[in-house]
């Protein structure tokens, strides 16, 4: 339960550091650590949420505005990057670099909670 | 809290945003260049995106609407000329902003800034060209008058208007690739954009430095010979027969023009980095309503320039309640270049005349150049220092010499391979305080014969064909520009500038540059060649083309009840003139008994070609293949005795060469012992041809479009080829009327029927939208490739509510 709550909250947090131009682009770090903090779990369980809530946000926003694109640009850039083209490859890149920059945060985030073994 | 473990990991995290946020050579900061709220996704644009939008600004005078049809044309309905203009650079910073912030760049020798190192000496050319200096003079000019300043005020306000509204996410994608800003527009930016054209289309047209080693090794004869004024087959735009005034100017060249000048040998190790493609040129043509189905005047007009993504045009109405225009603009300049009202039409072809000489000059002391010989004394020179910031690296301090010629442009510092103590000034007319855009602002107005006469008469370079017809009837034709009158061979070669002997006595008389009104025969046609045959008093030295004309004039003096259909057909037609020439030659002077089978296969498809330079055809890369071994079989041994090399005669040349004496001396091949006779250079150029030609069949390239592989390349070149649409299914070459060649050739095809209403077709190779991401990037290549036209809505006021109405954008004043 725990864990779902903080992937949930880590994607609308992330969602939302989105949306405001003055923040920059890494806000979600932020937040993803700040979630971690407040819904407190072990350091790999922590790391596994931040990376999930964060992989499907950017994953699925990619996907979805590769679909309403009709893969216009995504075909374009898997070329200009090393992927051969394909576009599936594209959207999976977007969500990993997404979620391993959540997930350290969150497991940065986890240890700064974690009062030692005895918890 | 678990110190250790949170310090790993903290620092860890950092280090990966960080990592991720900075650029690693040319791979763009990741993190936020794949985020998909800043990123590159931001810039894919949804299939059923909508432009509406409604756009409250302060610098309007009053509201207007922008109505967009389905190919994303905008039809501008303004109340005035501020606010039309004002939302053109809007529009054209909404659709074209990085092609219009990396232009300019680049005209004014800034590309070092984005481009890094590699493009330092590209930067140093542009600023000893005086790129700058050109256009800080037409600033002085536009600046004069302030009815035309507050037009390109307004159109300044609207660029920056738009690039103000832009965010991290909303900035265009090669921004994010490229990681770098936009910059805010100015007037000057405009003018170097009109000087970008300048020198696209008028700087290239000369071959003083090549001319000039040409001169080392061939006789004052030989040159006439080799490189011809008059060509024998030449069809100048104004038709032979056509009687010219007395000159109202006689330039007389310096009594030690031949000891100084003529018959000095002295060879010149100088090159241009980017000298302009010789193929930049057009074809214009106009028919009389004598000679059409409708009995109203059809315009034609392809100008072929480098072919790119996004367009060097975007297309655009522009409306307010005194004038109603349609056509090309260039993102970057207000007004629309080549387009039709509703009651004239007008198009532009190069003039190819040579506007730029070299001059010697000789300095003082050679590191300071400070000061230099002229008129028997020491004249300090004006020092520009020019500073080129480079990305990822030390700015670069250049010092360029201005003389009473222009700006020293070859000298010990730039490039390196000058040698000997050769410093060599510019003259060209690109420097001289003018304001071209103007001409286009009263065109766009125009309304008769007289008001296109008025509008066109201030326009200086590049010099242009301004093909006319109007509703009432006319058509007509000016070669258009500020010209210098010379003297025989004056600024063909290098000039001795020590003193003011050698240089432009004045100009060409307006009113005497060369035009036709209304021609008995009925036609008018302009397609890169020398505008005027011998007769023509003055001597007008250029790269002239005569192929094309030729296959023109061929075609519409036997073509009658012409319809738009008939001139769209022969605007994408693939006939190959010269080669109908050359074929007989080749014919006659091979030798069958001594090719093997596969060269005998080529030489048979060639003899049974139908002469068309179509994609599928075999027999057009077979002669190309060949005519340009033969080429380099005549010439080559002769050209390379001057270091460097002295230019290639031109094609024409050669033909008509080979046509009328097959027996002269260039023939023989003066690197071997044996005299080369015309059947074994003719023989041994399709032996040599048919290696290449047999490589390429292996690869199944035979065919030409295939061969010649026709590309559009985005602006970043090959840096980008996945911008780029390559191996398009289109014939042609520079001399054919469908001039396309590998990257180059028709951006923008035009055809206008002057009844009422009036008819317009268009297509070019492109889309209106320069975003790569979006559906309207390239939309309109197929139809450009497969010689297909949009039908151009002329929107009137009475069409507000229109069915072809896709989209509305609302300006109004806050």
């Amino acid at each position: 339960m725990k864990f779902l709550v903080a992937t949930i909250l880590t994607a609308l947090l992330a969602f939302i550091a989105g949306l405001f131009s003055f923040s920059p682009w890494w806000g979600f770090a932020i937040t993803s650590l700040l979630v971690a903090v407040l819904v407190h779990q072990k350091a790999g369980k922590a790391f596994l949420a931040g990376f999930t809530g964060v992989f499907l946000l950017w994953g699925g926003l990619a996907w979805w505005i590769d679909m309403s694109n009709n893969s216009v640009l995504s075909a374009k850039i898997a070329n200009v990057l090393p992927l051969g083209g394909n576009t599936i490859y594209l959207i999976l890149v977007t969500g990993f670099i997404g979620g391993l920059v959540a997930g350290m945060s969150a497991l940065s985030g986890s240890y700064l909670r974690s009062s030692g073994h005895h918890r | 809290m678990r110190v250790v473990p949170f310090i790993i990991s903290a620092v860890f995290s950092s280090a990966l945003i960080v990592g991720l946020n900075k650029q690693w050579g040319s791979i763009p900061p990741m993190g936020k260049f794949l985020h998909p709220q800043y990123g590159f996704w931001q810039n894919a644009e949804p299939s059923s995106q909508s432009f509406d939008a409604d756009l409250s600004i302060e610098d309007l005078k009053g509201n207007a609407n922008v109505y967009l049809d389905e190919r994303l044309v905008p039809h501008v309905f303004a109340e005035n000329d501020e606010d039309l203009y004002f939302i053109q650079g809007y529009l054209h910073a909404k659709f074209r902003l990085f092609q219009m912030d990396l232009q300019t760049k680049a005209a004014e020798g800034r590309a070092s800034e984005i481009a890094g190192e590699k493009a330092i000496n590209y930067d140093k050319e542009q600023r000893r060209l005086g790129m700058r200096f050109a256009a800080e003079n037409a600033m002085k000019e536009i600046e004069k008058e302030a009815a035309y300043k507050k037009l390109f005020d307004a159109y300044t306000n609207g660029v920056n208007t738009y690039i103000n509204s832009l965010t991290e996410s909303s900035v265009p994608l090669e921004y994010k690739l490229l990681n770098f800003q936009p910059e805010k527009w100015t007037n000057l930016r405009t003018a170097l954009l009109l000087k970008m054209m300048a020198k696209m289309l008028s700087s290239g047209t000369e071959k003083d430095l090549d001319y000039t080693n040409a001169k080392a090794i061939f006789l004052p004869d030989q040159l006439k010979k080799l490189y011809p004024q008059v060509p024998d087959s030449l069809l100048p735009i104004i038709p032979k027969g056509t009687a010219f005034e007395k000159p109202g100017i006689i330039p007389v060249p310096p009594a030690n023009a031949d000891s100084l000048y003529i018959n000095n040998t002295e060879s010149v190790v100088a090159n241009e980095i980017s000298k302009p493609d010789i193929n930049n040129g057009s074809n214009n043509w106009v028919v009389a309503g004598s000679k059409t189905q409708s009995g109203v005047p059809i315009l034609s007009n392809d100008p072929h320039l480098e072919l790119s993504l996004p367009s060097i045009w975007y297309e655009i109405q522009l409306q307010t309640p005194s004038s109603n225009t349609y056509g090309v603009s260039l993102p970057g300049s207000p007004f629309i270049i080549i387009g039709f009202n509703d009651s004239i039409a007008w198009g532009v072809t190069n003039s190819q005349r040579d506007v730029k000489d070299y001059y010697d000059i000789k300095f003082k002391d050679d590191k300071t150049k400070e000061e230099y010989w002229f008129n028997g004394e020491w004249q300090k020179s004006s020092l520009r220092v020019e500073t080129i910031k480079v990305k990822g690296g030390d700015d670069v301090l250049d010092t360029v010499a201005y003389t009473v010629f222009g700006p020293v442009m070859f000298d010990k510092s730039h490039p390196d391979t000058i040698k000997g103590n050769r410093n060599l000034a510019v003259r060209w007319t690109a420097h001289d305080p003018s304001n071209e855009a103007i001409t286009f602002y009263k065109l766009n107005r125009a309304s008769n014969y007289d008001e296109y006469v008025e509008a066109i008469k201030s326009f200086e370079c590049p010099g242009q064909n301004f093909v006319f017809a109007s509703k009432s009837g006319d058509i007509a034709i000016w070669q258009q520009g500020n010209f210098p009158a010379r003297w025989d061979r004056q600024g063909l070669f290098v000039m001795p500038g020590a003193d003011s002997s050698f240089m432009w006595q004045g100009f060409i008389p307006q009113e005497e540059n060369p035009h036709i009104k209304n021609p008995a025969r009925g036609f008018l046609e302009s397609a890169n060649q020398r505008p005027a045959d011998s007769t023509y008093p003055y001597f007008i030295p250029g790269s002239y083309i005569s192929a094309r004309a030729i296959t023109i004039e061929n075609y519409l003096k036997d073509m009658n009840a012409i319809t738009p259909d008939d001139m769209m057909k022969l605007q994408n037609n693939y006939f190959n003139t010269l080669a109908e020439d050359v074929r007989p030659i080749l014919l006659k002077y091979i030798r069958e008994g001594d090719l093997s089978s596969t060269e005998k296969k080529y030489l048979d498809i060639f003899r049974n070609w139908d002469l068309m330079a179509s994609p599928d055809s075999k027999g057009q890369t077979i002669y190309q293949c060949w005519f340009d071994s033969l080429e380099v079989g005549i010439w080559k041994d002769d050209l390379t005795r001057s270091n460097p090399m002295a230019p290639w005669p031109e094609e024409q040349t050669t033909m008509e060469w080979l046509k009328r004496d097959s027996a002269f001396s260039f023939i023989d091949d003066i690197t071997t012992p044996e005299v080369e006779t015309i059947y074994d250079i003719v023989t041994a150029a399709l032996k040599k041809a048919s290696v290449n030609l047999a490589k390429n069949e292996m690869e199944g390239k035979l065919e030409w479009s295939k061969f010649k592989d026709p590309t559009i390349y985005h602006l970043l070149k090959t840096a980008l080829p996945a911008f780029a649409r390559t191996g398009l299914h289109v014939g042609g070459n520079g001399n054919i009327i469908n001039a396309v060649t590998h990257s180059h050739g028709p951006s923008w095809r035009m055809i206008v029927q002057m009844s009422t209403p009036t008819e317009a077709y268009g297509v070019y190779p492109g889309g209106q939208s320069g975003n790569p991401g979006s559906k309207f990037y390239d939309d309109y290549i197929d139809n450009w490739v497969n010689g297909k036209y949009f039908k151009l809505w002329y929107m009137r006021e009475g069409d507000r509510l229109d069915k072809n109405i896709k989209w509305t954008m609302k300006f109004k004043k806050a």
